[in-house]
């Protein structure tokens, strides 16, 4: 393990290439310019490829090339640009394409603001394209997490054969902070990864020999593709296993502050806070916010916990949805928002819940 | 007995494809797979299909293949090659998918001399959808969008894919072929045969526009639509070389 000061953005890069990324394509978009900045000087240095794409919308296509014949590959952007990937991301899910994208938000809707928002929760878990498919979607809050979660992002990917997703904002890919990078896989491995891709990656199969290989996100039949959605929603099912979530005070908390990414870091600061003056909160931090944890939120003492406070940098609140579709009328569900690039204060955090607590 | 002529493995031999009567799809299907057969490469390729018309060809093919969104095979293809620069990367796309939707991915691949092969099957006209205007419909020519006929005041002109990619540096080859008589038949397999030799031999982006006919959506019978081709498609996309390095004084 190596020990680095680093930029949010550039560590993401970093653990990509670690787990084996070797194709990178990507368009400019702030604040996300140093994961392809830092692509390009990178992974000439293992043999890799680095493309910068036309558009968002070639980016993501040239990652389902890369992706779908086998090699490791990811693209990044942020919020408006992932917009225009939408297409080629629903692709991906259709023809079980095992990409990897990070979403580094900024405020919207539109074009909106370059500063950080987490105003795409709703985009990234519910519909980041056509076709009502699903991914993996992994919420990281501080630079660690997000180096730990883009790295086992392609191993999730490949193991599902699936689209990935990291969800960052423009705070995580900005700031500094000091971080463990993980190991290297080396080039055999790297390798060996590609190999194991080789039944199904069209990289050229004699089909005189052995069944030819295909990358195709369309169906010749309706009972086929109904087929391939069944599939898929069996593979969505498996994903409770691969839930991800941090709980604080939850045995003894009455209320319950709840959030993700960077906003679960400032809650997690505010209920410390709170605590030392002897307020009885606790934290939900989802991980994962897909698979997103309903069985923390479901496992509340009710008896005990009467409120929970969602926070988020979006306006409306998105993630407070799948919250409250976890706790249905069993307590009282309130928000503490921001958006539009505002970032949240932790004491506004505060005393939205002393609010609460001393109503 | 000498045998002296068998269907390409190219083509899965049971397979009666669902082209129209008329449409020159199936002959460029053939094309492609006795010149991959003759190169020995039908093991060795993966072709990117463009959405339409074109995309039903690999349902019939015997190498493998990747389907991508409407108009991105150039830059599926860029991904795939870049990483398998060993398989011989080819995509073959009709004109509204290389031409309209995916014209930016057709001219940033090419503007890179991405060392690739593109078919380009050009019917002036959206086959799969029935009839709707293309960027290479003909001043005149009706389309279910354009019922009056294409009318250069609303709709421009048709647009010269070969002549457009002329004007970039980086494109190897660039050629301009038919399949409306045994001829130009022969000649557009030489085309894609070199299309492919250059990509084997790393000299970059490779591009074959085939100017073909769409009975069905032309409103014509198959003869009619090949003399419609030979009289007023040929005169707005006339045949021949366009670029070709090779050719070039160092």
């Amino acid at each position: 393990m190596a020990r680095k000061f680093m930029k949010g953005c550039e560590a993401i890069a970093e653990a990509a290439v670690r787990s084996g990324c070797r194709f990178f394509a990507g368009y400019p978009i702030t604040p996300q310019n140093e994961i392809p900045e830092y692509m390009a000087r990178r992974l000439p240095e293992v043999g890799g490829h680095f493309v910068q794409g036309e558009s968002e919308v070639a980016s993501i296509n040239m990652v389902y090339g890369a992706a779908g014949s086998g090699t490791r590959a990811m693209t990044s952007s942020s919020s408006c640009g992932i917009s225009l990937m939408s297409e080629g991301i629903s692709f991906a899910a259709s023809a079980r394409v095992p990409l990897v994208y990070v979403n580094v938000q900024r405020g919207g809707p539109g074009i909106g603001a370059i500063q950080p928002a987490q105003q795409d929760y709703a985009q990234a878990t519910k519909a980041s394209g056509n076709g009502g498919f699903k991914m993996m979607v992994l919420a990281p809050s501080t630079v660690q997490e997000a180096v730990d979660m883009t790295y086992a992002a392609f191993d999730y990917a490949q193991r599902d054969r699936n689209p990935v997703l990291v969800l960052a904002d423009g705070v995580l890919g900005t700031i500094m902070e000091p971080v463990e990078l993980p190991e290297m896989r080396s080039e055999e491995e790297v390798k060996a990864l590609k190999a194991a891709t080789r039944s199904w990656a069209p990289v050229g199969h004699d089909s005189t020999v052995e069944p030819r290989a295909f990358v195709d996100a369309g169906r010749w039949s309706t009972k086929e593709q109904e087929q391939v959605c069944v599939r898929a929603e069996q593979m969505y099912a498996d994903w409770e296993k691969d839930i991800q979530v941090e709980t604080m005070y939850l045995d003894d908390a009455e209320l319950v502050l709840t959030s993700y990414g960077i906003c679960g870091r400032i809650a997690r600061s505010a209920v410390r806070l709170l605590r030392e003056e002897g307020y009885k909160v606790g934290l939900i931090r989802p991980k994962t916010v897909l698979p997103f944890p309903t069985s923390t939120y479901t496992g509340l003492d009710f008896s005990r916990v009467k409120n929970i406070l969602d926070v988020e940098m979006s306006i409306p609140a998105l993630m407070v949805e799948d919250v409250k579709a976890a706790v249905k009328d069993r307590c009282a569900v309130h928000t503490c928002c921001h958006a539009g690039g505002e970032i949240m204060g932790r004491d506004e955090v505060i005393q939205a819940a002393k609010a609460i607590m001393n109503r | 007995m000498e045998k002296v002529y068998a269907r390409t493995k190219g083509i899965q031999a049971d397979m009666v494809d669902g082209f129209c009567p008329g449409c020159m799809h199936s002959t460029l299907c053939k094309l492609i797979g006795e010149v991959l057969e003759e190169m020995g490469m039908l093991g060795k390729t993966a072709a990117v299909f463009g959405v339409g018309c074109s995309g039903l060809a690999m349902g019939y093919v015997t190498y493998d293949y990747y389907l991508g969104p409407h108009g991105r095979a150039c830059a599926v293809a860029t991904g795939v090659k870049r990483c398998n620069p060993d398989t011989l990367v080819f995509t073959y796309q009709g004109d509204g998918d290389l031409a309209s939707i995916g014209l930016a991915e057709t001219m940033s691949a090419a503007n890179r001399g991405e060392n690739v092969s593109v078919i380009f099957i050009n019917n002036g006209i959206y086959g799969m959808t029935g009839g709707q205007m293309a960027p290479t419909t003909l001043v005149g020519m009706k389309a279910t969008t354009a019922p009056k006929g294409r009318d250069p005041k609303e709709h421009g002109y048709p647009m010269h894919v070969c002549e457009l990619l002329n004007q970039l540096t980086a494109p190897y080859y660039l050629e301009r072929t038919s399949c409306n008589t045994p001829g130009n038949v022969a000649k557009t397999k030489a085309a894609i045969k070199k299309a492919f030799q250059n990509q084997l031999d790393g000299k970059g982006f490779s591009l074959v526009e085939v100017v073909t006919s769409c009975p069905t959506n032309w409103g014509m019978s198959a003869l009619e639509a090949l003399d419609f081709l030979e009289e007023k498609m040929l005169g707005e996309f006339p045949l021949g070389v366009i670029r070709d390095k090779d050719k070039e004084v160092e």
